[in-house]
């Protein structure tokens, strides 16, 4: 009696977990913010990160940043058009842009995708601005996927080599070497630069970044 | 019947990442980026096949095996339990490996894969505590007439 009795609890508890989990998965399958994906393996390349600037440029400055952290996308927003207009502009500066999604940011792996999937059709730095200067409406409005496709249509990107290198995650590995990339330089906050072979680590003011080059270029004459 | 609960649960956990894996479920609630880090790399495969597939095939296998064990007819046999240590056994020695992987090779940390591997350790440990439980049961069961 009494085993029947359990017997009737477990078929019960059992049942209830049956349709807990299959309500779990009914409502996490698509959803706005998807990004449907084939499963693809990730392997790092040897990709070197994405590059603004001459290639004579006696100094480059390696920024690792996260496409959903604030601070990323103020330097982006504050100081990047300076650095751009007075260092890379005038030959000073070669800048490397270097993907280092962290952890604890629910977008920024889509963000990142998104970024190179513009990059492939030559508007990584268009879209990397588009992405940090609208950070906190995708972030908040929860999804990224259809933010990012405005702003590929925006940029006038191909919509279908667009939607395929979003859905194949055709850079993940990239991405992947970035990140590996800053981790053995010792990268575990974002933004952080590489400046004349110096790490530093914050959204620096525009003023600190000229000084440091200063330093790489008197470094780079002797 | 504590492993067939734990084994759904389980269960649910991998077809929840290898639905993400193979893209019908898009984004991945994880709280923290760790679960696409480690979904993306390169150790989230075996054999060409994602391993949240074969979590789920190990879990399936355990919830059948344990609900055979409390049908009437097997629940006297000891082979259902000693197939539960075995699968679980396997699948412990699996995550273990996976988790090692995550710690040292990836440095990231997928916190449903490191539910999975707690709850498959903890139907490890109950599998085996229901073999020794049986085998007791055995050993103090009075020998039959001669």
């Amino acid at each position: 009696m009494a085993q029947s009795m359990n017997m009737k609890w477990f078929y019960a508890a059992f049942g209830v977990l049956v349709v807990a989990g299959a309500a779990w998965i009914w409502s996490s399958r698509g959803g706005p913010g998807a990004v449907e994906v084939d499963a693809i393996p990730v392997t790092a390349t040897s990709f070197p990160g994405w590059v603004l600037g001459s290639d004579s440029a006696p100094v480059e400055i390696t920024e690792f940043a996260d496409f959903e952290c604030s601070a990323c996308a103020q330097f982006s927003i504050l100081t990047a058009p300076d650095v751009r207009k007075r260092l890379v502009a005038t030959g000073r500066v070669r800048l490397r842009f270097r993907d280092f999604p962290i952890q604890g940011h629910l977008y920024s792996p889509i963000a990142h995708q998104a970024g190179a999937c513009a990059g492939e059709q030559g508007k990584f730095w268009e879209m990397a601005d588009l992405i940090f200067f609208h950070q906190t409406t995708w972030v908040r409005e929860g999804r990224p996927n259809k933010s990012f496709e405005d702003y590929a249509k925006q940029l006038g990107l191909n919509m279908g080599q667009y939607q395929s290198c979003m859905k194949e995650r055709r850079h993940a590995g990239d991405i992947e070497a970035s990140r590996q990339a800053g981790l053995q330089l010792g990268v575990n906050s974002t933004p952080s630069f590489v400046i004349g072979g110096l790490l530093v680590v914050g959204a620096l003011p525009y003023d600190s970044i000229a000084r440091l080059v200063e330093r790489a270029e008197a470094r780079a004459r002797k | 019947m504590t492993v067939a609960l734990l084994s759904l649960v389980g269960f649910f956990i991998s077809l929840y990442l290898w639905l993400w894996k193979v893209g019908i479920i898009g984004t991945i609630v994880c709280g923290d980026g760790g679960c696409e880090t480690v979904q993306l790399s390169e150790y989230s495969s075996f054999l060409g096949v994602p391993v949240a597939f074969f979590g789920m095939l190990a879990y399936g296998a355990l919830i059948g095996l344990s609900l055979l064990g409390l049908q009437p007819r097997w629940r006297e046999r000891r082979s259902p339990t000693v197939g539960l240590v075995l699968v679980a056994g396997a699948g412990v020695l699996f995550t273990g490996y996976l988790t090692y992987l995550e710690a040292a090779v990836i440095h990231a940390w997928c916190r449903w894969c490191v539910a999975s591997a707690v709850v498959i350790a903890v139907v490890f440990l109950v599998a085996l505590s229901g073999l020794w439980a049986l085998r007791r049961e055995e050993a103090a069961a009075p020998e039959p007439p001669r």
